[in-house]
């Protein structure tokens, strides 16, 4: 085949969802954001809500989501996102809010806003990015950081007396009266790129149906911050993000099955 | 024409119908005194089976601002209050609201302070209202009010005027014009706009895409040092022209005055009583009131401050407008400050005695 025969339309076996714009994004090499924005602008496709939807992002390297996902976006303060979400949705019941939030984002600086928009059942979908890390600023430890992990502020390993314990902040979601659907996945290969979309597609439908608050977790990789080639990332990820952060639902009250979707 | 309502209730219980009656869409709060009947006569009316208005309280003043943030963002009215420690924790969302230009309504029931301080009234929030609060270059439209009817008032021309202006509105009280009680006229009910008149008055807001506009982004976030600076001075040159249109005050026997007192608030309702004291000693005192602290009268305060013998800037606090009338008058008359602090409020005898000490002895 030629390059021009596979050019052809009827030829293509893959394309860039049209809400995905062409703005070169800026995350590095192998990052876990790109693969996740990607996911979010096919399901908003998908689910026809390109007009309907407003996006709230982080502060984090997400910030800048708004320069590569067409849809409208409110840049929130650091941590605060489910609090300015909670109130877009409150107000515009018919639209398809959601947040898109790093792990110091959510679940640090932003743990209060985080467990009380989720507890009181808001109708929104929270897709939290837990890359272990502080990412855009240059690779500070984060309230998920493993034991041992190197930072470069806890540079020689998270310690307990110095640093307390990483947070499992989706299991305590997962408590919560409010929240409908948590789930934990990741993108680090295309089995698990499928199963997070149809994680992410249900939060969304969640959020349409008013069945409650859903997180979906995704264990992500930075490998700037890690300081790892991008396959290296994925494979010490999968080596120890995964045992402290097993992949899976952790709660579902909701009827919406994978196959209805 | 209808007959008005009178009726006889607190300041903060007067916000309250204020915003059901002017098409507020949300209100956000978090308990505190002296403000929290706010929030109580809300739950109360329950406005979100008449009007729609959507009433939540939140888990904190932070998440209250950035709730407003939130719906103002996406072309909605929305409001909160709180009292001077909440509304110190809110200083962060009001900043990013000045800087993404997110309009919004923010009611202060100043108490004593500093920290935690007492919960009997005070105005030593107004550097804060008056300065930013936040970080960066920004100023907050600040209406004080001095009357129960004035609280309720002023809910309707705040959320104008930030509309307007895509800037935050505050309205800065304290605990003596939220607690008490005065008759008033309420406001007249008005409709929440329609989802097509918000897409008409607020283009730039975040309630979705419609395909033949490009997506909107709200966001204070600029890396680009030239833009970000670009950015500013369009903020400047916005609070310039508020500065010249929206400045409001009220003149209470200014024209024949030897001596003037500037007070706002409740201090402007004890004001008029140290003026009727000093005249019936034969002093003539007038009382100039800012209604809006900032912009600030400087230019009246200045036209006064030429024809008068000295200025006592009368404040419950240490002495901060006082700044700004120094600033006004520049140095061409004395100015004095008499205040009180901690949420002693001051009696109009103790005003009057500091007018002579300081500036009629002096
Ligand atoms: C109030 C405030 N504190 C601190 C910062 C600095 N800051 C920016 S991003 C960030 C951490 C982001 O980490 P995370 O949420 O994990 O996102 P990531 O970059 O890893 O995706 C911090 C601390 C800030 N912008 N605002
Ligand atoms: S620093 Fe980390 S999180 Fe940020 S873009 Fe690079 S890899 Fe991704
Ligand atoms: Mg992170």
């Amino acid at each position: 085949m030629t390059e021009e025969e596979i050019m052809r339309p009827e030829n293509l076996v893959y394309k860039k969802p049209a809400l995905l714009n062409d703005n070169p994004m800026h995350y590095c090499p192998g990052c876990s954001h790109g693969v996740v924005h990607k996911l979010v602008a096919e399901i908003i496709e998908e689910m026809g809500m390109e007009e309907k939807t407003v996006a709230i992002s982080p502060v984090g390297c997400a910030v800048f989501a708004y320069n590569y996902i067409d849809v409208d976006w409110v840049e929130a303060a650091h941590g605060r996102a489910p609090a300015v979400a909670t109130a877009i949705k409150r107000l515009w019941p018919d639209r398809l809010v959601f947040t898109y939030q790093g792990d110091g984002d959510l679940a640090c600086i932003g743990t209060a806003e985080s467990i009380h928009a989720l507890n009181r059942g808001e109708h929104i979908a929270i897709i939290f990015i837990n890359n272990a890390i502080y990412g855009m600023t240059g690779g500070q430890m984060a309230p998920t950081t493993l034991m041992g992990m190197k930072t470069s502020t806890c540079p020689y390993g998270r310690v307990a007396d110095l640093h307390g314990y990483p947070l499992k902040f989706t299991e305590i979601a997962a408590t919560l009266e409010g929240t409908c659907y948590v789930t934990r996945q990741s993108v680090h290969n295309v089995a698990a790129i499928r199963k997070a979309k149809k994680a992410i597609r249900k939060a969304f439908e969640n959020s349409m149906a008013g069945k409650g608050a859903s997180l979906v977790e995704i264990v992500s990789t930075c490998n700037a911050g890690w300081k790892l080639s991008p396959e290296k990332a994925n494979q010490w990820m999968e080596e120890h993000m995964f045992k402290f952060y097993p992949l899976g639902d952790l709660k579902d009250t909701t009827a919406i099955t994978e196959d209805s979707l | 024409m209808a007959e008005k309502e009178v009726v006889l209730m607190k300041g903060n219980e007067a916000v309250a119908h204020a915003a059901i009656r002017c098409g507020c869409d949300g209100y956000f709060g978090y308990p505190i005194t002296p403000q929290s009947e706010v929030l109580e006569t809300l739950a109360l009316e329950k406005p979100w089976e008449t009007t729609g208005m959507v009433v939540v309280q939140a888990e904190s003043e932070l998440a209250s601002i950035n709730m407003v943030y939130g719906g103002g963002a996406a072309g909605k009215r929305c409001m909160t209050s709180s009292s001077s420690p909440g509304v110190a924790l809110m200083q962060e969302g009001i900043a990013y609201m000045a800087g993404a230009e997110i309009p919004g309504l923010i009611v202060n029931v100043q108490r004593g302070g500093p920290g935690l301080g007492s919960i009997q009234p005070s105005q030593s929030d107004y550097f804060q209202a008056t300065r930013g609060g936040g970080n960066g270059d920004y100023n907050v439209i600040v209406l004080a009010p001095a009357s129960v009817q004035e609280m309720a008032d002023f809910v309707d021309l705040a959320f104008e005027l930030s509309f307007k202006y895509r800037n935050p509105a505050m309205i800065l009280s304290d605990g003596v014009i939220g607690q008490m009680m005065e008759k008033l006229v309420l406001p007249p009910f008005k409709p929440r706009r329609t989802e097509e008149q918000i897409q008409e008055e607020c283009p730039w807001a975040t309630m979705g895409r419609k395909k033949e506009r490009r997506p909107n982004i709200l966001t204070s976030l600029e890396l680009d040092c030239g833009k970000m600076e670009q950015k500013n001075l369009h903020l400047q040159a916005k609070y310039e022209e508020i500065r010249e249109k929206e400045v409001r005050f009220e003149n209470v026997l200014c024209e024949d005055a030897e001596y003037l007192i500037v007070a706002f608030g409740s201090a402007a309702r004890i004001g008029l009583k140290v003026i009727e004291m000093c005249r019936a000693e034969g002093i003539k005192v007038g009382l100039l009131r800012p209604v809006t602290l900032w912009p600030f009268p400087a230019g009246e305060i200045a036209r006064l401050g030429r024809r008068v013998k000295g200025i006592l800037s009368f404040e419950i606090n240490a002495g901060q407008m006082v700044e700004d009338i120094r600033l006004a008058t520049d140095g061409q008359v004395p100015v004095a400050h008499y205040g009180r602090m901690g949420g002693v409020v001051p009696a109009p005898d103790e005003v009057v005695r500091a007018l002579k000490e300081k500036l009629i002895q002096s």
